[in-house]
Order: structure tokens, then C-alpha cells, then sequence
């Protein structure tokens, strides 16, 4: 508004053009940007009814008016801080008798270190010695984390996934629909940037053994990418190659492949047989023995972990 | 190296395998899976058991193409190896056992979640019976420490969901104790494998070098295993996780989880940081003495309250305190006689879990204990079982918990000022012990239509009348016409299922009872395979 000009006058303006490319309405190069969220249904069909409410409130205990509550509160708190003080002085006070940390006469340099270091190359396979350690030397422990990633998901599912795409939308758990529809700017930044956050995904993890990275950070990485394709295009979009069964499909992949390969490289180890998996001249792409395949499916089944845990968190399926 | 010493590795990852599987089929295919897989390990493990009792020696079995200390490795010997064919028995028959009411608590969308974590529990407490690594201990503790919270939360009710996340606060707070202590052993010995922290312990325990901090790791990872497995004070999570979740849970948590971590707890005093040491820490004292209150409160507890899954749940923290009593006897003996009652409660606490569930259904869902009068009568099956867990569960001759309380008596007998506490505690439990589980048995078949003539069930109606404008939160179960009947389906195929549950659940309580007298009976196979065992478990 202008108080100087009527209102058809100061619409013809360049102050009313730039008013509004200001405020996000219309920009002179896209058009028409929608910028502002959308306005949910003002009266959305409840999906539980007023006895569901009357029977929670009934059922649920008075904490308002109890003051054998307050007291205990009041209590707890006060124990649960001098609790945490001791336990931290104790702790401040066993650590000040051990070593200085990284001092080179402490006993973690010792042979288990130093065989890492040393000879971690051509064990292995692995310029990247952390690689070689975690996937070769402990795969045990590795494989146990991927599945500690599995489970995770699974709780997760337990909690929040609602199964059926109809009773989803009754229950309005998509929460998308506070957010533009069509976020211009969000939707150019991803359609530039997604190609190279995958593409950048995919190079940590073959090259896990070779640079620094390997299935945990490039998975992650990928996760990230599909994390942010979907919050620009909504999820139809990114349903179209990355939905629950296809989700399900990767996922089992994955980890059979990984659990195959965990096992033929556990009973070859025990019983003193040759594995197949060749190591390769250290440095090429093709080489480290299981590191390669292990930090894919590592990286498959993170990728699939982190997007699997927005989504559900977001509208409680994939 | 013959085949058979690949079980350990091999029932592991089937069991992971399994869980992974599972998570692409739905329901009953997945229960199928779970069941079968589970009965193929626990013959596995069978075998491995058969063939350890032979050679009698523990081996070490190489995981991947590096020795250890640096790869990871298993180690098995016969504890193990029967530690692990006991678990898979009874999570088989406690999922048979709890088939009515995994089909009534879970949504039907989402039961094959509950096979991946009951598949992923036992994957875990393998690995953590078979471990001889720390770290890899600390990663199981973790995967173990989900699929319990998993298992507790699946039957989604506003009071599950609350003890799933007071399970969750409280266990993670027992697994950061035990990962500090875990920290604090790496940072004095440089070693992750368990044979090595020890040669490195021994070593300092002679030099007098850090004293202070070994006793501070020995607290912290006795305390951190303590509260996972529900010690007396840190045992409030433990009601409401294993009263109100569904009752195949509940018989999985008391009866493999909380073992588990008691395993793992042994394995660390003679593999880690060794017998001696440990029973030389004053450590062991306060597990000795919170082992004794917690065997006094717990079942104080027990008779107070009114909700028979809660007080079954109670029952369990004073039987925890045994085997803690047991471990802070601190002789082979008394370890021994804490293992004996590993298997033994563990046997009887699931039978009396499952044979409650049978009489709760057979009372129209109703889980306060006066409504049970007369249930015995309504289901006969589960009234059987049910008194003969709590006969095992008071220490009668002829079942198992018996026999486990008799090695306790005599394990004392070595100090005279430990006999006297364990001798009062084993009298004054056992008494307090028969209270609760007596009344229950008494009123089970006290018959329903006789009201208030029977003394025990007058005076719970008359506590139930004084204290219900207290309680008005109460677990209500789901009531179908069906649930008193009996399991009369409404069409063929609901027929069929019916009868292949009732099938199962016969099965699970009687083989239950015979896995009880067994254990109570034929005491010196078991008793003999423990003492070999803790001979070559260091």
C-alpha cells in the first residue's frame, strides 16, 4: 500500500513489483513462487472421537493436584543432581591415577596397535587403515553395528509406521502440508545439488578403501541427498524409485549379501581355507579383498536407515 | 578342526539371518521362521554340547582369517554351549506358549516386528554367552538392549509404552556403566580381548599400579550389568516391563535378558578381571548384600500387589537376588549354585508367566488376582502349570528350585558369618515365597460360585474394596466372548488356528513342567556340567 498513490495506480508500480518479489509472491524471472505454507483443512475429520479424549483424561492420573507427586519430584531432582556430581567426581578422580593420553609409552601402543600399522596394508588390501580394521580384521563387530542400524529401524517402524496409506491421511500424519507445495527456490537447490550429493555418496563408499570414508559416512552421505529430494518434491515424487517395497527389496539384499559374506569369511578364517576374494594391488579400485562389497552393503543399508527414519518420523511410512 | 566347533559363528548369524528374512515376510510366515530357525539352533547347540562334554575342554574359534587379539573370537566351552541350548529352548516354548496372545496384542500390520526382535534377542544372547571380546560384548549389549525394548513396546497400550521408555532410560543407563568401565579397562591394559585384559590385571594386582581405578571399572561394569538384569534397587523398570507387555515377552525378558547380562557378568569376574580379584574388591560384598535385600523386598513387594502378571514380575526380582547372593558368595560353589539357579528360575518363571496368561484368559481377561477364583477349574492345563512353577518357585523337593536353594545353603556353609545372612534370607524368602504364590494357588481352585466363604478370597475382595479408589488404572485385557468360552472359533479356519495354538500351548506348559522336574530331579547331569564348565570357563 502507498498512501500517496490509489491502489490501481500503485499496482502498475515498480515499488509494487518489488514489494512483492520482497515478499516472495512473484519474482520477474520464475513467475509466480509459492513461498507461503499451504492452509490445512480448517476442520479436519478427528480421527479419534470425544469419549477417546474423556477416557484419557479419566484414566490418566491427577499430577496437577497430587502432592505426593510435587514432593517427589522436588526429591528427585535434588538426587538425581547429587547422584550425577558423584558419579562424575569419582570418575574425575579414578581417571587423574591413569596415563596422559597419547603419551607413546602408554599400553595401547602395543602389539595389537602396531600389527594395525604395520602390516594393516598388505593384509588387507586397504590404503585406508581404519577400513581394513573394521571391516577385515573386526568384521564381527562390524557386522553387529550394521545390524544394531536394522533393529533400530525396526523399533522404529513398530512406533510410528501406520501401515495403510488411508488411514495415514485420517490421521493427518503427513506433516508436509505446512510447507509450500512447490518451493521454487528449495526445489532448483536440489535439482543442481541431489545429482552431486548422491554422486558424492557413491564415491566415499567405493572408495572407502582407498580415502578416508567407507559405507557408514558415504551412506549417510546418500541419505542425507534422498532426505533433501524429498522435503523439496514431497514424497510421491521420491515414492516413484524409493518406495516401502522397494525399500524392503534393498534393505534384504543388502544385508543377506553382507551376512553371506560375513559368513564365508568367518568359516574360511576358523577352519584355515583360502578366500576367494583376491586383495588386489593396494591403491587400485578393485582390490581390498571383502573391504569393497562390505562397504557397500554397509552403505546401502545406511542410506536406507537414514531416509527410512525421516519418513516415518514425517508422515509414519515411507 | 571338526565341524561341529563352527556352531557358535554358525548359530549366530542364523539367527540374524532369521531376523532378516523375517523383515520381508509377514506374520505367520514369519512366526515359522522364527520357530524353526530356533529349534535348528538349539539342536546345533545340542550337538556342540554333546561334543564338548567329550572333549571337555573349552576351544577358541577364530572369527574371520586374524587371530585375536586382532580379530574378534568366540570362545566356547560346555557353560556356553548349554547356556546357549537352554536359551533356545525356552524361547521356543515360550513363544508357543504365548501364541493366543501374540495373535491378540499385536496389530496384525506389524507381527512380523516381533519375530525380528525375537530373533535379534536370541542372535544377541548368543553372541553374548559366546564372546571372548569386549567390544563385542558392548555391541550385542546393544542390539540386545533394542530388541528387549522392542519386544516390551509391541504391544502398543499407553502402559507398555511407558515401560518400554523407563526400560529404555534405565538400561542405557546400565550400558553406559558398563561402557565406561569398558573404556576405563582399555586405557589400563590396552586390550580388548577378555584372556588378555586378564594376563594384564594380574600383572597389575602384583605391582599395586592402578588400584583405584580397577576397582572403580570393577563397580562400574558389576553395577551397569546389575541394572540390566534387575538387581534389587535398580529394579523399578522391571514391573511394568514384564507385567503388562505381551506374556510371550514377559517370559522371554525374566527368563533370557536378564540371564544374559548375568552371564556376561561372570564371564567378565573369571575371564576379565579373574576370581580372585574380584572377590578380593569390596564389590562383591555390595552385590552379596543387595542380592539379600533384594530377595526380601522383592518378594515383600510381590505380596503386595494385586495384579497377578506384576506380582509374578516382582517375584523375579527376588529370585535375581539369589543368583547375585550366589555370585557374592564369591567360591566356585556359590557361583555355581547362582548358575544352577540361572537355568532353574528361568525354567520355572516361564512356566508360571505362560500359565497365567492361560488362567487370565480363562477369567475373561481380568488380571487382578480375586478374579481368578476358580480359574484352575476353567483351565485346567494352565492350573497345573501354574503350581508347579510355584511349587518350583518355593523351593519344594522334586523341582528345580529346590535344588538350586540347596547349593546355596551348602555353598555358604564355607564362612560361617555368610552362612547365617544366606541361611535367614533362604528361610525368610522361601517363607515369604509360599505366601504369595500359595494364596494364588489356593484361589485358582477355590470354586468361583462359593462367594466369600473361602477366607483367602474374602480378604482380597475386601483389600480390592479399600484400595479401588486408588487404583483406577488397571490393565484391561481384551474380553471376547470367545476368551471365557474357550477358544471356540466362529468359522473353520478360526477353528483350525484355535486348535493349533491350543496345540502349542499344551505343549509349551507341559514340556515346561517336564524341563522343571527335570531340573529338579536329575540334578547332578547339570550340576556336573556346571562344575566342568566354571572349571575351564577362565
Amino acid at each position: 500500500m502507498s498512501i500517496r498513490k490509489n491502489q490501481q495506480e500503485y499496482e502498475k508500480s515498480r515499488a509494487y513489483r518489488f514489494s512483492r518479489w520482497l515478499k516472495g509472491e512473484k519474482d520477474p524471472f520464475v513467475g509466480v513462487i509459492e513461498m507461503k505454507s499451504q492452509n490445512p483443512d480448517e476442520d479436519p475429520e478427528q480421527f479419534y472421537s470425544q469419549e477417546d479424549y474423556e477416557a484419557i483424561r479419566r484414566h490418566a492420573r491427577d499430577y496437577q493436584n497430587n502432592q505426593m507427586i510435587h514432593r517427589y519430584n522436588r526429591v528427585y531432582v535434588v538426587g538425581s543432581i547429587v547422584a550425577c556430581l558423584a558419579l562424575i567426581v569419582v570418575l574425575i578422580y579414578a581417571i587423574s591415577y591413569l596415563p596422559a593420553f597419547g603419551k607413546a609409552d602408554s599400553v595401547g601402543t602395543n602389539e595389537v596397535a602396531t600389527r594395525y600399522i604395520e602390516n594393516g596394508l598388505q593384509e588387507t588390501g586397504a590404503v585406508n587403515v581404519v577400513a581394513g580394521m573394521i571391516a577385515t580384521y573386526r568384521a564381527f563387530d562390524t557386522f553387529g553395528e550394521t545390524t544394531v542400524l536394522f533393529i533400530a529401524t525396526c523399533s522404529v517402524m513398530i512406533l510410528l509406521m501406520v501401515e495403510r496409506e488411508d488411514k495415514r491421511r485420517q490421521l493427518h500424519l503427513d506433516d508436509r502440508e505446512f510447507e509450500p507445495v512447490q518451493d521454487e527456490i528449495l526445489q532448483h537447490v536440489a535439482k543442481i545439488l541431489c545429482p552431486f550429493i548422491f554422486m558424492f555418496g557413491i564415491y566415499i563408499i567405493l572408495n572407502g578403501h582407498l580415502s578416508p570414508g567407507g559405507g557408514f559416512s558415504g551412506g549417510a552421505i546418500i541419505g542425507a541427498g534422498m532426505i533433501l529430494f524429498s522435503s523439496a518434491y514431497d514424497f510421491p515424487k521420491i515414492q516413484r524409485f524409493f518406495n516401502e517395497h522397494i525399500y524392503v527389496i534393498v534393505k534384504v539384499t543388502a544385508l543377506m549379501l553382507y551376512g553371506t559374506i560375513a559368513v564365508y569369511f568367518f568359516y574360511t578364517g576358523a577352519n584355515g581355507l583360502e578366500s576367494v576374494f583376491p586383495l588386489g594391488t593396494p591403491g587400485a579400485i578393485l582390490s581390498g579383498g571383502i573391504i569393497l562389497p562390505i562397504n557397500i552393503f554397509v552403505g546401502t543399508e545406511v542410506a536406507c536407515t537414514i531416509y527410512a527414519f525421516y519418513a516415518l518420523f514425517r508422515r509414519g511410512g515411507l | 578342526m571338526s565341524f561341529v566347533q563352527n556352531v557358535p559363528c554358525f548359530s549366530i548369524l542364523l539367527a540374524m539371518f532369521a531376523a532378516i528374512i523375517t523383515s520381508a515376510v509377514r506374520g505367520k510366515t514369519a512366526r515359522k521362521i522364527c520357530i524353526g530357525l530356533t529349534i535348528i539352533e538349539g539342536g546345533m547347540s545340542a550337538w556342540l554340547l554333546s561334543f564338548l562334554w567329550k572333549t571337555g575342554e573349552s576351544y577358541v574359534y577364530v572369527m574371520g582369517h586374524f587371530p585375536a587379539p586382532w580379530g574378534n573370537e568366540l570362545r566356547a566351552g560346555m557353560l556356553e554351549a548349554g547356556m546357549a541350548f537352554f536359551l533356545c529352548v525356552i524361547m521356543v516354548l515360550s513363544l508357543w506358549g504365548g501364541v493366543h496372545e501374540i495373535r491378540e496384542d499385536l496389530e496384525a500390520d506389524k507381527a512380523q516386528f516381533y519375530y525380528i526382535m525375537a530373533d535379534l534377542l536370541l542372535a544377541s544372547l548368543l553372541a553374548l554367552v559366546y564372546t571372548n571380546d569386549m567390544f563385542t560384548a558392548y555391541v550385542f549389549v546393544e542390539i540386545n538392549t533394542i530388541a528387549a525394548c522392542g519386544l516390551i513396546m509391541m504391544k502398543q497400550s499407553d502402559l507398555t509404552l511407558a515401560a518400554a521408555v523407563r526400560y529404555m532410560i534405565m538400561s542405557l543407563m546400565g550400558s553406559g556403566l558398563l561402557l565406561i568401565g569398558i573404556c576405563l579397562l582399555y586405557d589400563m591394559t590396552g586390550h580388548l580381548l577378555m584372556s588378555n585384559i586378564k594376563e594384564q590385571i594380574i600383572s597389575l594386582a602384583t605391582t599395586e599400579t592402578y588400584h583405584i581405578p580397577l576397582l572403580l571399572t570393577i563397580g562400574l561394569i558389576s553395577i551397569g550389568l546389575a541394572i540390566k538384569s534387575a538387581l534389587w534397587p535398580f529394579h523399578t523398570w522391571l514391573p511394568g516391563a514384564y507385567g503388562y507387555s505381551t506374556v510371550s515377552s514377559s517370559a522371554m525378558l525374566s527368563s533370557m535378558v536378564s540371564k544374559g547380562y548375568i552371564f556376561l557378568l561372570l564371564k567378565i569376574i573369571y575371564r576379565v578381571i579373574g576370581a580372585d580379584t574380584f572377590a578380593g574388591s569390596h564389590v562383591i560384598n555390595i552385590l552379596f548384600i543387595f542380592g539379600i535385600v533384594g530377595m526380601v523386598i522383592g518378594s515383600l513387594d510381590a505380596i503386595r500387589e494385586n495384579n497377578l502378571k506384576r506380582m509374578i514380575a516382582y517375584s523375579s526380582v527376588a529370585q535375581i537376588g539369589y543368583i547375585f547372593m550366589g555370585i557374592g558368595i564369591g567360591t566356585d560353589a556359590g557361583v555355581g549354585a547362582g548358575m544352577y539357579h540361572i537355568f532353574a528360575h528361568a525354567a520355572s518363571k516361564a512356566l508360571v508367566f505362560i500359565a497365567a496368561s492361560g488362567l487370565i484368559r480363562a477369567s475373561g481377561g481380568k488380571s487382578r488376582i480375586q478374579d481368578l477364583a476358580g480359574a484352575g477349574f476353567r483351565n485346567k492345563l494352565a492350573g497345573a502349570g501354574f503350581v508347579a512353577g510355584a511349587l518350583s518357585m518355593i523351593g519344594i523337593p522334586g523341582f528345580a528350585g529346590f535344588a538350586s536353594k540347596l547349593m546355596f545353603a551348602q555353598a555358604s556353609l564355607v564362612k560361617a558369618e555368610l552362612a547365617i545372612p544366606v541361611f535367614m534370607a533362604l528361610a525368610v524368602s522361601t517363607v515369604l515365597n509360599a505366601i504369595y504364590f500359595m494364596r494364588v494357588a489356593l484361589l485358582i481352585y477355590t470354586p468361583d460360585d462359593v462367594p466369600l466363604v473361602d477366607a483367602v478370597a474374602g480378604a482380597f475382595r475386601l483389600r480390592e474394596n479399600q484400595k479401588h479408589s486408588v487404583r483406577n488404572v488397571q490393565p484391561e485385557g481384551v474380553l471376547s466372548p470367545e476368551g471365557i468360552t474357550g477358544m471356540a472359533g466362529t468359522n473353520a479356519v478360526a477353528g483350525s488356528t484355535a486348535r493349533a495354538d491350543s496345540l502349542a500351548y499344551a505343549a509349551a506348559i507341559l514340556l515346561f513342567i517336564a524341563l522343571n522336574l527335570f531340573l529338579g530331579i536329575c540334578t547332578q547331569p547339570v550340576l556336573q556340567l556346571i562344575q566342568r564348565g566354571l572349571v575351564i570357563f577362565g
